[in-house]
């Protein structure tokens, strides 16, 4: 499943989207402590998957917290990226 | 001073019992209860049929809620909450239902409710909920592939709908079929923010537009920005949409404009979508323990 946690507003569209099948397979969750802004949380799903999603107090201030992972020039992957060995979680922007 | 009561907003509260049903002979009695921001509901199925089924206005206590509409399902029976083997509670206020024995999200069980409701064929739908608005993918069984919801802001919700009804002086109920009475379609107001949007229709009304016109500016505005939101998951036909807002033909009409697809049309009450995925996994529940 790709759960896109988020939000769409007057400036833009900012979604992390975590494909669930992937990070299912994941036992160590390492994005949970890599994550600068602490955004994540552990649980388990409707379909009884133990998986990553945006813990939900976070998820409409995205932009603002992921803002420290990606700096204005130059390319860089944000830490949850980096550190996710399944490459299960993608940002929107 | 006198108060003034503004009911434009209102919209109708259902009830409904099928006749066909002795629940006294069911093996498996399941319920789905949808306390949401803005409406509750709950269903209640006998062996994966439907037997009853209520919607209505939410309170601001959850729990209250919860129990005044899995009441209301059941007034006018001899049943009781504990007939019910298993209960599932969703929504906004899932977390807060005292008597569900699972907590389950609303984007499952809109997926499973309208997997019932629209048949196996849906792959694409689109809850528009009182205060948020969510995208879901599925597959033949109803279980989710990818989903989006956005919250942030009233924008493409039913609340943003009520409170254009009160500005309008329409009842809500009448604006999706008045919006389509343009000769010409108007140019859609602020997708962005429903505060936006009021101050824009009100310097459209003192402009002289007709509330035929601004209904049609609005809604449009709607569709714009839910279509954006289904475009991020990609949709794939059978789309199908839950919600109150599915019951508003001048979104929806101009939402398949937008989209190129059409919508299935409900065989029953779109509302009711979230709390019938409840009672069905329930039952999925509920067999599986038993096993």
């Amino acid at each position: 499943m790709l759960a896109n946690y988020g939000f769409k507003d007057g400036s833009g569209e900012f979604f992390i989207t975590i494909d669930t099948g992937k990070c299912a397979k994941c036992m160590k969750k390492p994005c949970l402590k890599a994550c600068p802004g602490k955004i994540f949380e552990k649980f388990i799903d409707d379909y009884d998957d133990e998986v990553v999603g945006v813990t939900e107090s976070f998820r409409n201030r995205i932009k603002e917290i992921c803002a420290s992972c990606k700096p204005v020039t130059g390319k860089s992957y944000p830490a949850c990226q980096k550190a996710c060995p399944y490459d299960a979680i993608q940002h929107s922007w | 001073m006198d108060k003034k009561v503004n009911n434009f907003r209102r919209w109708k509260e259902l009830k409904w019992i099928n006749p066909a049903i002795d629940w006294e002979k069911a093996n498996i009695i399941t319920a789905g209860v949808d306390v949401g921001s803005v409406s509750s509901q709950a269903v209640i199925m006998c062996d994966g049929e439907i037997y009853a089924y209520a919607s209505r206005r939410t309170g601001s206590n959850s729990p209250e809620s919860a129990r005044r509409i899995i009441e209301w399902a059941m007034e006018g029976t001899v049943m009781s909450l504990d007939n019910i083997h298993y209960k599932v509670g969703t929504g906004y206020g899932r977390v807060n239902i005292p008597f569900a024995d699972r907590a389950i999200t609303e984007i499952a069980c809109h997926a499973r409710g309208a997997h019932y409701m629209y048949g196996p064929t849906v792959r694409s739908i689109l809850d528009m909920g009182g205060q948020d608005c969510k995208a879901i993918r599925c597959d033949e069984n109803g279980k989710v592939l990818s989903f989006l919801m956005n919250d942030k802001c009233a924008a493409g919700t039913g609340r943003g709908m009520e409170v254009f009804a009160e500005l309008l002086g329409v009842p809500l109920e009448e604006i999706g079929e008045r919006s389509l009475q343009v000769e010409e379609e108007p140019e859609p107001v602020s997708s962005t923010c429903v505060v936006f949007a009021k101050s824009e229709a009100t310097s459209l009304l003192r402009a002289g537009w007709k509330l035929e016109k601004v209904m049609a500016a609005y809604c449009a505005a709607m569709a714009h920005r839910v279509a954006s939101l289904l475009k991020r998951i990609g949709v794939q036909e059978d789309f199908a949409i839950t919600g109150g807002i599915a019951k508003n033909i001048g979104v929806v009409k101009r939402l398949e404009d937008i989209l190129g697809v059409k919508a299935l049309k409900p065989k029953l009450d779109t509302q009711i979508a979230g709390a019938l995925g409840g009672a069905l996994f329930g039952k999925s529940l509920l067999e599986k323990r038993l096993k």
